[in-house]
Order: structure tokens, then sequence, then C-alpha cells
């Protein structure tokens, strides 16, 4: 599904990405977890391109993101993304937040539009949430809202950068049940985040990334209960 | 001290031509101020840095001069190259054009780069292109934001019309001075004139007000 093959990035003098390999296969959720300025924030962000890279090769659904023919439109039609602070439109009501997209760029009809809307705000259970403004909800009923807009483009993947970390601490669970009943339905999810519960009882693998390197990576209960590597532990003792 | 209101009464037939004058100059400052203002306000933003070094002149000259100085080169300098005989008032309108376009430019630019870079994250992830994400995302909360700076720009460009005095042109400030002239009074005519003027940015003060509370609720 994502091939990435030495994916190296610098801002300025300061090498953020070393060389990522990774291969995610459809279905699969990884969980992405490293201290702050590890890197991990940018590597996602290379998989839409929001940040370009300098060098190596995403190839996802068979699309490689730099080649000269790739529409980079079309392939983020498929890569869905929920951002730490939502990103909500401000200016439009829950129910336009999440038809633009569909209607814009995938030239739905606005009933049809209209009607995925509806069914993913009650899947997120904000179907009376419809016709307000953002600026009414709470962290966590934004970040349910932005995830139903990401999902009303029917991606083939979505991308979750810290989703909780702006949240206030009671309001991380209902997010992360949705996040939870995603993964279930089988979607494919590459998940930044620091709940570690979360990566252990949702995560196929997790990915362990420090100083731009994937330090370590396994399956949650391998890298949770047995780490290989010294940072990877001097982090778990820190974070767990 | 007498009040000699015959004065106004015998200009007012020219107070009025000039009031449509100075109406007429400023709408076309401010219509074409604004189409000028949006095309420079994207150039200065363009990536190039030497695509934007025309740009970020114009304005630095226009911003960095004096209006009336701008006045004088148009309609002496720049308006005979293309005419044999400059029009006082069209010299006027494409000066106030092409001043308040600086103006107008900087406006947008920080209207624009004032929303999170968030707001173009989202919409690009979601598949949009650059140009859906401005013309969906980005400028219907820019335009919000920008409405109290351009009422202020604009009030400034109709009461800055009456510079137009200087190469003659027959906006309401011209009848004023040839009213005092006339009669060797001031209190008459430059209050007339003044208070033209207040009518005319208090009503474009009110314009923006609602504009704003208009777009504040929805």
């Amino acid at each position: 599904m994502i091939d990435v093959r030495q994916l190296k990035k610098s801002f300025g003098s300061l090498q953020v990405l070393k060389g990522i390999d990774v291969h995610i296969r459809e279905g699969e959720v990884v969980v992405v977890i490293g201290p702050s300025g590890s890197g991990k924030s940018t590597f996602l962000r290379c998989l839409n391109l929001l940040e370009d890279f300098d060098e190596g090769e995403v190839i996802i659904d068979g699309i490689n993101l730099k080649a000269k023919d790739t529409n980079l439109n079309k392939v983020r039609e498929e890569v869905g993304m929920v951002f730490q602070r939502f990103n909500l439109f401000p200016h439009m009501t829950v129910l336009d937040n999440i038809t633009l997209a569909p209607m814009k760029v995938r030239k739905w009809p606005r009933e049809k539009a209209e009607a995925k809307a509806m069914e993913l705000l009650t899947k997120v259970g904000l179907q009376d949430k419809a016709h307000v403004y953002p600026d009414s909800l709470s962290g966590g009923q934004a970040q349910r809202v932005a995830i139903a807009r990401a999902l009303a483009m029917e991606p083939k993947v979505m991308l979750f950068d810290e989703p909780t970390s702006a949240l206030d601490p009671e309001m991380v669970g209902e997010v992360l049940s949705v996040m939870k009943q995603l993964a279930n339905e089988g979607m494919t999810m590459i998940v930044v985040t620091h709940e570690m519960g979360f990566a252990r009882e949702v995560g196929d693998r997790v990915l362990f990334m420090d100083g731009g390197y994937i330090v370590e990576e396994g399956k949650p209960e391998d890298l949770f209960d047995r780490p290989q590597h010294e940072r990877t532990k001097a982090f778990l003792s820190k974070v767990l | 001290m007498d009040f000699r209101f015959d004065i106004i009464v015998e200009y007012a037939p020219y107070f009025f031509q000039g009031l449509l004058a100075t109406i007429g100059v400023s709408v076309v400052g401010i219509i074409f101020g604004l189409i000028l203002g949006l095309f420079i306000g994207l150039g200065k933003m363009a990536k190039h840095p030497l695509v934007r070094l025309p740009f970020s002149w114009y304005i630095n000259f226009f911003r960095g001069t004096p209006l009336v100085v701008q006045i004088l080169l148009v309609h002496f300098g720049a308006m005979p190259l293309l005419f044999a005989q400059p029009n006082a008032i069209v010299s006027l309108a494409v000066s106030l054009s092409l001043n308040s376009a600086a103006y107008v430019a900087e406006i947008f630019r920080a209207g624009i780069q004032s929303i999170d870079k968030g707001q173009m994250e989202a919409a690009r992830s979601l598949g949009m292109t650059h140009a859906q994400a401005m013309r969906y995302i980005i400028l219907p909360q820019a335009l919000k934001r920008m409405i109290p700076p351009f009422a202020n720009e604009f009030i400034v460009l109709i009461k800055d019309s009456s510079l137009g005095m200087v190469i003659a042109a027959p906006e309401i400030m011209y009848w004023g001075k040839a009213a005092a002239g006339e009669y060797y009074r001031v209190w008459e005519p430059y209050l007339t004139v003044a208070f033209v003027y207040l009518v005319l940015t208090l009503s474009l003060s009110k314009l923006s007000h609602y504009l704003e509370r208009k777009y504040s609720t929805s």
C-alpha cells in the first residue's frame, strides 16, 4: 500500500529525516512514537507531500509521489489527514466542512455529499451538530468532525498527526474510540501519537523514531515489553 | 461675525458638480485600486524573489512618495505622453488608483497571510488545488479581516482626492477654493467642503460596519 525508501528531508542545514525505509500493508495500523524533534510528524507530512522531501521515494497505491506525471491532488484525494489542531474551516458549518471537498474535488452532487456527511457524523456521534459552526464545538467534537471530513473523501489511507495532543484529557477517549472503530473496519492508518495505550491496543505495528531514523519497530507487545535498543528503552521508561 | 449663506447658495450648483467629480474619482480609485492592488499583492507573494521585486518596488514607490508629487508626475509627466490635452479629472483618477493599489496590495497580502497555515494544509490534504483552497477557504476568511483596513484606506482616498486642487481638477475642494478666492471668505466655502467630505467618509464608515456585522454572523 505504502512504500517508503530512503526518505531524507532537511530544513535548511538541519536534517530531520536521515533515511526512512518502511513498507505498510493494506489495512495495517502503524503507530509512530518517539521524542519530540525525532522527525515523526515530518515523516507523516511527507506521505502526502505537505512537506516536500529531498531524497528517496514514497509510493502510495502504486503511485510514485515524485514522478513527473503524478497529479498530487489525485494522490491527496486518497490520503486523508487529521491534524493536531483540527484545522476545521471556521467560516462553514460542520456539514459544509465535510461536504466541500467531495463536492468540489470529487464532483459529487450535493445530495450525495450530504447523505455521506450525515452518515459519517452519525458514525462519530455528532449528527446533531451538522448545522453549527466549528467554534461552538469542544476540542473532542472538533477532532471527530475533522475525522469525518477526511473520511468523506473515502480515502484509502488515513494519516493522524498527534490527533489527541491538543485535547483536554477528558476528551482524548472519544477521539481514540472513533479511531479504534476505524481501525477495526480495516482502514489503513498511520498514527503519530503519544497515547501508548492506544498504540498497544490498536496498533498492528509500532515504529520508534529518534534522530531522524526508525530506531526500532515491531509488534506493540514486543516493542513495549521487550525493547531492544537503548534509546527505545530510555524513551519508554520516560513515557510509560 | 455674520455667516453668508448666500455664497453657499450661489456656489451650490458648482459644489454639486464638484461633489459628483469627487465621488467619481473616488469610486474609480477604489475599483481600480482593488483590481490592481489584488494583482500586485499576489505578485508580492510570489515564491521567487526576482518575481517579487517589481511588485515590492511598486509598493515602495507609491507608498513612499507624497501623493501630491504623484499627481503632478501623472498629470504633467505621464499623461501628456498619451494625450494631447490631458484631462485633470482623468489624471486625478489615475493617480488615486495607482496610489491606493499600493496600500490595497499590502492589505490583501496581510489578510491572506494572517490566515492560519493549517487552513491551507487541511484544504490541500483533501485534494483541493491551490486555487480551490484560495477561493473556498482562504479568501472568504481573509476578506472578512480586510474590511476594516479597506474602509480605512478608502476613507483616506476620498479625502486625498482634494489634492486634485493642485492640477485644477474640478472636484469639490477646487470649487471651495474658487469661492474662497472670489469672496475672500474662509468659513463659508471651506466648512461646506468639510461637511461634504464628512458626509462621504461617514457613509463609507457606516457601510464598512454594516459589512463587518453581516459577515461576522455567518
